[in-house]
This record gives structure tokens, C-alpha cells and sequence, in this order.
């Protein structure tokens, strides 16, 4: 990192998009719209997107299992073998996918945390078909900042971001240390 | 925690970071083989040259099921059906395949460094899977995975090599790869097969097989190499039978929570009981499903471009 670089650098602006009571609410009023969205509450599965969306989609599992009064199968799905970007990054670190239920015939929401170019979810679909065959995918995401380049849309949004293309946004979880927070750092 | 490497040569050059890289990579990829469809599309339409200078059947069926389930194309290579017998020269063999745009070559070659050198010639990554006594880097991955995988860990082990220690890739494979994670290796077989030497590899040598055997939580039988041996390095195989095969007597003075590991393929009745090899102390045939999923780890990490791990998306 050369001195220019340390200068622009401290020059970058963080902006806090969502914090701990606003991303709670947030997912609460995303947890009312499955509800409400699917009346047969029986046939919703739960999948995060390794990594952000798979806490997102535990604090959903919470809020659903209280609403609906019964358990709601929830599961983890790590996206990398299923990316169109493998030959031009290093390789990615996996992470576990776990999804303890069968598909077939479910409705499955699928959880992530930022909406961005949608190559994710395009991944996500195709990694899901390997496990069965779903009546239904949903979307919930806590962020869609736009800038899509597949044709994904969510059907259950958080907050919808308008941001620059080289702009990130960055979601940290209690779970993980950090105080909930969803901030936009400039570039 | 990054894998940038472009081929998967040796243990040696390796640093531990990078080998538990390779172990929780095969972590993931082990899930996947208990899956109902058990094909990912990593290396959808990549090709991979399986060049096997030397005869194999386990390693090549291992790395060509790991190829398929990654979704490459896949080429068979063996010396009996090459041009290599023809004079053609391993440098020609090799651009020859890569003419035809291949982007592995998974190479077993009698020649130490074999696959160094068409590293180094060619553009295509270069996985190798066992190069004459020097390394079989894969099979080392799989027997440390296997033994994380049992014990919980690696470092602070005893981890008994047994057998031809002198002769064998997978023993110095495995050392490397043992003693950078932390255990404490120890040496045993015949004097002529487990020469002194091997304790420039931070190894202990003892030709007890009794001692070697006592404090292990791990016993890894090697397989004499009848192959590779220009003249008798031991009197006969009843002699090695009777001085260092594990037989029932032997295995009521280990651990009871000892590992009995073995590379295949075993010779029942020579380095190991028969029944010894069927029970549940045994882990061999673990050690073939793991190799599935180390070997699937390797030709995915490999295949790593140049842009940043994280992508945001």
C-alpha cells in the first residue's frame, strides 16, 4: 500500500445503512410477508446463503416458528461449486452446506444478505435443483443496492439501496462479534 | 487462508497453512460425495489428461471419479497405449496433449520429478499422483484427512510409518506432511528399507517393531514394493511376516484406540492379518472415500484464477 493509497483510503466514507433495531425490524416485516405470501405454512423451507444469509435466515426461522406456531425447516447452502467465476478468482473457501429436509415440493425462501449482480442466486437456484425439486423459490434478501446482471428480482426486501457500482456494502452480525449493522463504504 | 498455487506437485514445498487449506476444502467435498447427485459443476468444461507413465488402477479410478464428479472431460492416458513407447519424449508427449488445450494433467511417472518438469514446460496444472520413491502428495492429504477426521487432530500424534519406508513416495510423503502438522513420526521395518537417513526428515528410526507399535495412535502399514526393488532387501516374506507384520499379538499391544491404516493395495497375510484389515480398527477403505474428496479439493483448488477470493454478489 503506497501513502496515496493510506490517504484515499482514510478519505473513504462509511455510511450506516441499517442498525441492530432496523435490520430486527426489517426482518420481522420480511417474516410477515412470507407469512403472508404462503398459506400453507407447512410447505416453507428455509435456506441461508453461506455466509451472511445463513444467519439471516436463522433469525427468520425464529420470527416464522413463532408466527406459525411450528417448526420451519431451515437449512445452509454454499453457493461456490455452482459459480460462473471460478476460473478468474482464487479458489474460494467452502463452507458446509447443510439442508436436513427434502425439496421436493417445497417452497423454499431463499435468504441472502446483499442483493447485488444476482450471479449469486442464479448459483443458488442450480445448486438447490441438486437436492430436488422445489414446488416454489422465493427470494428474501436484507439489501438489494441494484446493479443486477441476470434477470433476479426478491420478492421480499429489506431495504432497497441505491448505490454506486465500486461502492460495498457490508452486513455484520452480532453472531460473529461485531454490533448488527449494515453499512455502505464509499470508495 | 488462500490456496494460490497453480499445480499440486509435492508435500515438501507446502506450508501447513496450505495443506489444512486442502484438508477443510475436502471437508466440503466429502459432503457432497453423500449427496443423491453427487456431480458439482466446478470444472465444467475443463479437460484432464490422466497421463499414467506407470501401471495404477486405485489412484487413476480415485482421480478420474474425483474428475467426473467435478464435471471435467476426461482424457486416459496409460504408458502401454502411449507414444511413449514409441521414443516419443515426455516433454513432446506433453505438448502434444497440451495442442489439444488440455487444462490438467494428472501425472504418475516412475521418474522422480517428472511432474516438476512438465510444470514447468507447459501452461496446463499439473496434479501430481505419485513420481518413482519421491511423492504421492495426494495420498499424503488423504491420510492426514483421514486421520483429522478420526482423531481430531493431527499435531502432537504418534504416527507409526511401518514397512518400505525406502522405496515408498507415500512414506515420504506422509512425513512431510505429519511432521509439518505437528506429530511425532516413527519408523519401522526391515534396516535395509528404513535406512538411518530418514532422520534428516525430524523422523525417529527403530527397528523394534514391539517399541514402534506401543505408544501409536496411528499405525500406517506399508506395502513391501516388490517392484521397485533392483535386489533382495530382506531375506523373505515369511521373515517380514514374522518380524513386522501386524498380527493379533502385535495389535493387543497397541492403543486400543490405535488406527491401522494401509495404502493399498494390501497384501492380506504378508504386512497385515486378514482379519485385522476387516476390522473395525481399520479405517482402509475410509481412507479410499476420502481420497474422492481430497482429490476433488485438489483439482478445484488448482484451478483457482487470479482475482480476489471474495467476491461480492
Amino acid at each position: 500500500m503506497t501513502d496515496l493509497d493510506r490517504f484515499v483510503l482514510s478519505m473513504s466514507d462509511t455510511i450506516t445503512l441499517l442498525n441492530a433495531p432496523a435490520i430486527q425490524r426489517a426482518l420481522t416485516r420480511i417474516a410477515h410477508e412470507v407469512a403472508e405470501s404462503n398459506e400453507d405454512s407447512a410447505a416453507v423451507a428455509i435456506v441461508g446463503i453461506q455466509r451472511g444469509g445463513v444467519l439471516l435466515a436463522q433469525r427468520l426461522q425464529e420470527i416464522l416458528t413463532g408466527l406459525w406456531a411450528h417448526p420451519v425447516p431451515t437449512g445452509a447452502l454454499d453457493v461456490s461449486l455452482h459459480r460462473d467465476d471460478l476460473n478468474h478468482r482464487v479458489a474460494p473457501r467452502l463452507q458446509p452446506t447443510l439442508i436436513p429436509f427434502d425439496v421436493t415440493g417445497k417452497t423454499v425462501v431463499l435468504v441472502d444478505d446483499v442483493l447485488f449482480s444476482g450471479r449469486t442466486i442464479r448459483a443458488a437456484m442450480d445448486a438447490l435443483n441438486d437436492f430436488g425439486r422445489p414446488q416454489r423459490i422465493q427470494l428474501a434478501v436484507l439489501i438489494d443496492r441494484g446493479h443486477r446482471e441476470l434477470p433476479i428480482k426478491a420478492d421480499f426486501v429489506g431495504k432497497n439501496v441505491p448505490t454506486a457500482h465500486a461502492e460495498v456494502v457490508r452486513v455484520n452480525f452480532s453472531e460473529t462479534g461485531a454490533a448488527d449493522s449494515v453499512v455502505l463504504q464509499k470508495p | 487462508m488462500s490456496w494460490t498455487r497453480q499445480h499440486l506437485l509435492d508435500i515438501e514445498s507446502l506450508t501447513v497453512e496450505e495443506i489444512n487449506t486442502v484438508l477443510d476444502t475436502a471437508r466440503a467435498f466429502k459432503a457432497v460425495g453423500e449427496r443423491t447427485i453427487k456431480k458439482v459443476p466446478a470444472l465444467r468444461g475443463k479437460t484432464v489428461v490422466n497421463l499414467f507413465v506407470e501401471p495404477s488402477t486405485r489412484t487413476r479410478t480415485s482421480f478420474e471419479l474425483s474428475e467426473q464428479r467435478l464435471s471435467a472431460d476426461i482424457i486416459n492416458f496409460t504408458a502401454e497405449a502411449s507414444s511413449l513407447k514409441k521414443g516419443e519424449t515426455l516433454k513432446d508427449t506433453a505438448r502434444n496433449l497440451e495442442a489439444l488445450n488440455v487444462d490438467f494433467i494428472v501425472m504418475r511417472h516412475t521418474a522422480a520429478g517428472a511432474p516438476h518438469f512438465l510444470s514447468r514446460v507447459l501452461d496446463a496444472h499439473v496434479i501430481n499422483a505419485g513420481d518413482g520413491a519421491h511423492e504421492h502428495p495426494t495420498q499424503a492429504l488423504l491420510d492426514t484427512f483421514t486421520i483429522r477426521e478420526k482423531k481430531g487432530r493431527v499435531a502432537g500424534l504418534n504416527v507409526t510409518i511401518l514397512g518400505d519406508v525406502l522405496y515408498s513416495r507415500v512414506a515420504r510423503s506422509d512425513i512431510w506432511a505429519l511432521t509439518k502438522l505437528g506429530a511425532n513420526v516413527t519408523l519401522c521395518g526391515p534396516s535395509t528399507l528404513v535406512p538411518r537417513t530418514f532422520e534428516q526428515m525430524g523422523c525417529r528410526v527403530t527397528y523394534n517393531v514391539e517399541e514402534a507399535i506401543r505408544e501409536a495412535d496411528v499405525i500406517n502399514l506399508l506395502r513391501i514394493q516388490h517392484e521397485r526393488q533392483r535386489k533382495t532387501m530382506f531375506p523373505g516374506i515369511n521373515e517380514y511376516t514374522t518380524l513386522f507384520g501386524l498380527n493379533q499379538t502385535r495389535l493387543a499391544m497397541t492403543k486400543p484406540d490405535a488406527l491401522i491404516m494401509h495404502p493399498g493395495p494390501i497384501n492380506r497375510g504378508v504386512e497385515i492379518d486378514s482379519d485385522i484389515a476387516d476390522s473395525g480398527r481399520s479405517v482402509i477403505l475410509e481412507q479410499v472415500t476420502n481420497g474422492l474428496a481430497v482429490r476433488m479439493a485438489a483439482l478445484f483448488l488448482v484451478n483457482g484464477g487470479k482475482g480476489p477470493q471474495e467476491i461480492e454478489g
